[in-house]
């Protein structure tokens, strides 16, 4: 019966709370990173050589520096520039950074993954090579990376727990909080968990959906 | 900005030191996680249907669930409740191989699918015991398939294990935010961190390369 009483008026309004802060945190970063993801990957297949070297550089250091890092510095270390940001801001940044140098990746893969061909015809059909593609190259190339994309959107759900070790208290702080009052460590952090799986798979379902509704019939099967 | 070059020069062996407990995190996740997927990998595969679902719904658990949850319950949680009194260090490792084995099981599972079926069926005709032939002929090609998998993993493993430090494992991260309290040099100190990060990152990716080559058969190409 307490521990009734304790879920109800401790528990779900804590955790409510930090799952409003999660989605907050999660779809902005989801769709800048997205974002990002096409621009930087165009750019690393089409761009000149002094963008494609930048824009590899980019995904290079954001892919290759762990995520905690990458919210450390932009939380503790921009202070040293006398750049302040909020926990919660400095949280969103770091993660369409981070998610906008994975998405360039499949971006790039499903562009190089797209014949030439196509290109030749495009440019001979009179296409400028912006209207090139982004009217014939990309449509194909995002429902190519869309798996890609789509994993990495479920990751992203995941590594926005790690928001809470900046302090920009969300579902996990929440739950940290919660434990460390009661001593629940267990079923508070059980029940945390069950919010996560709710919704990557949620996400998960979504995903696929949208993967069905983009398919173009009796498309993809001639793919080499 | 010299004074926070020496900052970071100052902290670099102890930084440094700290990637030999980053690198045992997750040369241990590694083989725990190795050592758990590739049974669930056979199981999925080859397993009845009652089977085939656990290690699908063992496999969604641990994906789903982000890995600060996980080291949150079982570090403050199971470890406690069960009255285990187990390290950070050692937690660390067995959550993150936890994980590790529900991501490995789908890249084994992946290359034992990629391998023709003929084989179990020859192996049988050969008058081999299913076991036997898993064991001898399927699994040796499977885990020699699975190493550009593994590369990825442990790329993936050796990132996440930056997060341990919410436990205390004295690993990279952990050492760069004490110097960076102490110093106030946080930019530098993050920096250099990263950046050990990702030469462990190549150099892990260089070894699982060679090996890759070591282990190859010669004249022997799958199709």
């Amino acid at each position: 019966m307490e521990t009734l009483l304790y879920m109800q008026t401790d528990v779900f309004p804590a955790l409510l709370r930090g799952f409003g802060v999660s989605i907050r945190l999660i779809v902005p970063s989801a769709l800048v990173g997205l974002a990002i993801g096409i621009i930087v990957g165009v750019l690393r297949v089409y761009g000149n050589s002094f963008v494609k070297i930048a824009a590899d550089l980019y995904a290079g250091l954001f892919r290759g520096i762990p995520l905690v890092i990458q919210l450390f510095i932009w939380y503790f270390g921009l202070p040293y520039f006398k750049i302040f940001l909020s926990p919660f801001a400095a949280s969103v940044l770091g993660f369409s950074l981070c998610s906008g140098a994975y998405h360039s990746e499949y971006v790039r893969g499903a562009l190089l993954s797209i014949k030439r061909g196509q290109m030749l015809a495009a440019e001979s059909l009179g296409f400028s090579k912006i209207g090139m593609i982004v009217s014939i190259i990309l449509p194909q190339a995002v429902r190519r990376a869309l798996p890609g994309a789509g994993n990495e959107i479920i990751y992203l759900i995941k590594y926005s727990s790690l928001a809470y070790m900046i302090t920009c208290i969300e579902l996990t702080g929440e739950g940290k909080i919660l434990a460390s009052n009661s001593f629940r460590f267990t079923e508070i952090f059980l029940t945390v968990g069950a919010c996560y799986l709710l919704m990557t798979s949620v996400a998960a379902i979504i995903l696929a959906k949208v993967e069905n509704h983009l398919k173009i019939p009796g498309f993809e099967q001639q793919r080499t | 900005m010299p004074e926070s070059l020496v900052a970071v020069i100052d902290a670099f062996p102890y930084l440094l030191q700290g990637s030999l407990v980053t690198l045992a995190v997750v040369a241990g996740a590694l083989s725990f996680g190795l050592l758990v997927g590739a049974p669930l990998a056979i199981g999925q595969v080859y397993g009845g249907a009652l089977i085939r679902r656990s290690v699908g719904l063992y496999v969604w658990f641990f994906r789903g669930i982000p890995l600060l949850v996980f080291l949150f319950l079982f570090y403050f949680g199971l470890c406690t409740a069960l009255g285990i009194n187990l390290s950070a260090f050692t937690v660390a490792i067995i959550v993150l191989g936890l994980i590790s084995s529900a991501y490995q099981s789908q890249i084994i599972r992946g290359a034992i699918q990629s391998l023709p079926e003929g084989q179990l069926k020859a192996a049988r005709a050969l008058g081999m015991s299913d076991i036997k032939a898993i064991v001898n002929i399927i699994i040796p090609q499977a885990l020699r398939l699975s190493i550009p998998g593994f590369s990825n993993e442990y790329s993936i493993l050796l990132k996440d294990s930056a997060v341990t430090y919410a436990l205390g494992v004295a690993e990279i991260m952990a050492r760069a935010h004490f110097v960076a309290t102490r110093t106030y040099h946080h930019f530098p100190l993050y920096f250099a961190a990263g950046l050990i990060f990702m030469i462990l990152t190549w150099l892990g990716v260089k070894v699982l390369r060679l090996l890759e080559d070591r282990v190859r058969i010669p004249g022997y190409s799958h199709n």
